[in-house]
């Protein structure tokens, strides 16, 4: 049985249970728990812009970027569950949507990178303090993987979207 | 002088309206960008709101917070007032005809309105207090108002994509 075989069973087997079949026919909750994820989505997204910004040196320079990263790192990590949550019912609903759908695993690819590389930021600061300023070579990588973090949010926000318009089997 | 209902019909008849209609790539990238820019709005607001709430940043005197965020802040705005501007002439009788997105433009009038009261009357004083870690009554009123209207506000423009589908 091929890959694409398994994901149609499995999304004809999600669509059949109740809780999709609830989703289905109310109306207001797939918009609601859009609503929601992209209320996360905003908080995630701009605490995690707000420290690549920090490590660019253009915001809160007064502040040590450790104490800026436990300022809103902690928040990232809270809003993720929320956002797997809100994502997996909207998948429970809608499951051909994102599950036949290309769009959604670059959307989860990127999620994975995204998080990995906020997760070794985390790590590099709680590592050392001075980690992304102890030579020139350093900065530069700091504000690269900063770089990086940001691209690969703003890639998630747009391949989010452009599930909507990239479903159809 | 036209007529608003002219204006209307000028700006969905323009060329760049018709391109934005035409083009099955450009609607979606300018709602991306939307939809970017509006989270960047919410949630860098949301670090001030909550520091005017006495919930977060507390230790950091509130200009502080306010001259990092508010920069960010505005250029996302206007961001979103462009490619939300865009999505607008692509089919305005539409929008304009549509309960939520009404709402929504109220919404952006009333967390201006809000901004501005709190700007010229609750933080005429804000030296006197901005180190509190708890500022008073009508700063947590104005945080806590911001919140609500900026939530309603995605409320409503995730209502707009439900009922109508433009393009």
């Amino acid at each position: 049985m091929t890959s694409a075989a398994v994901l149609s069973d499995l999304s004809k087997w999600l669509a059949a249970t109740p809780l999709s079949h609830t989703i289905q026919t109310t109306g207001w909750i797939i918009p609601a728990l859009q609503t929601i994820h992209i209320l996360c989505v905003a908080v995630l997204f701009s605490s995690a812009i707000l420290l690549d910004l920090r490590m660019w040196r253009l915001f809160q320079r007064d502040i040590a970027l450790a104490d800026v990263g436990q300022r809103f790192l902690p928040l990232i990590w809270a809003i993720v569950p929320i956002l797997l949550i809100t994502g997996g019912l909207l998948i429970v609903g809608e499951p051909r949507r994102s599950l036949l759908n290309s769009t959604f695993y670059l959307k989860m690819a990127l999620l994975a990178f995204a998080l990995a590389l906020t997760g070794f930021l985390q790590w590099s600061l709680s590592s050392a303090p001075g980690f992304w300023d102890k030579d020139r070579g350093r900065r530069v990588a700091g504000r690269l993987a900063a770089t990086v973090s940001i691209l690969a949010w703003c890639g998630i926000i747009f391949a989010g979207r452009f599930i909507a318009y990239t479903q159809g089997g | 002088m036209l007529w608003p209902p002219d204006w209307i019909a000028y700006l969905e008849g323009s060329e760049l309206a018709d391109t934005i209609r035409e083009n099955d790539l450009l609607f979606p990238v300018i709602e991306s960008v939307h939809v970017l820019a509006i989270c960047l709005v919410v949630g860098s607001i949301l670090v001030v709101d909550l520091r005017l709430l006495g919930l977060a940043s507390v230790t950091r005197p509130v200009s502080r917070i306010t001259s990092s965020i508010l920069p960010l802040t505005w250029c996302a705005f206007a961001v979103a007032v462009v490619s939300g501007g865009l999505m607008f002439i692509s089919n305005a009788t539409k929008y304009l005809g549509n309960g939520f997105f009404i709402a929504k433009m109220v919404l952006i009038g009333v967390a201006g309105l809000n901004m501005v009261v709190f700007h010229f009357v609750g933080a005429r004083d804000l030296p006197k207090w901005e180190n509190q870690s708890r500022p008073p009554l009508r700063a947590r009123l104005a945080g806590g108002l911001s919140i609500l209207l900026w939530v309603a506000l995605v409320v409503c423009g995730r209502w707009i994509g439900f009922t109508m589908r433009p393009g």
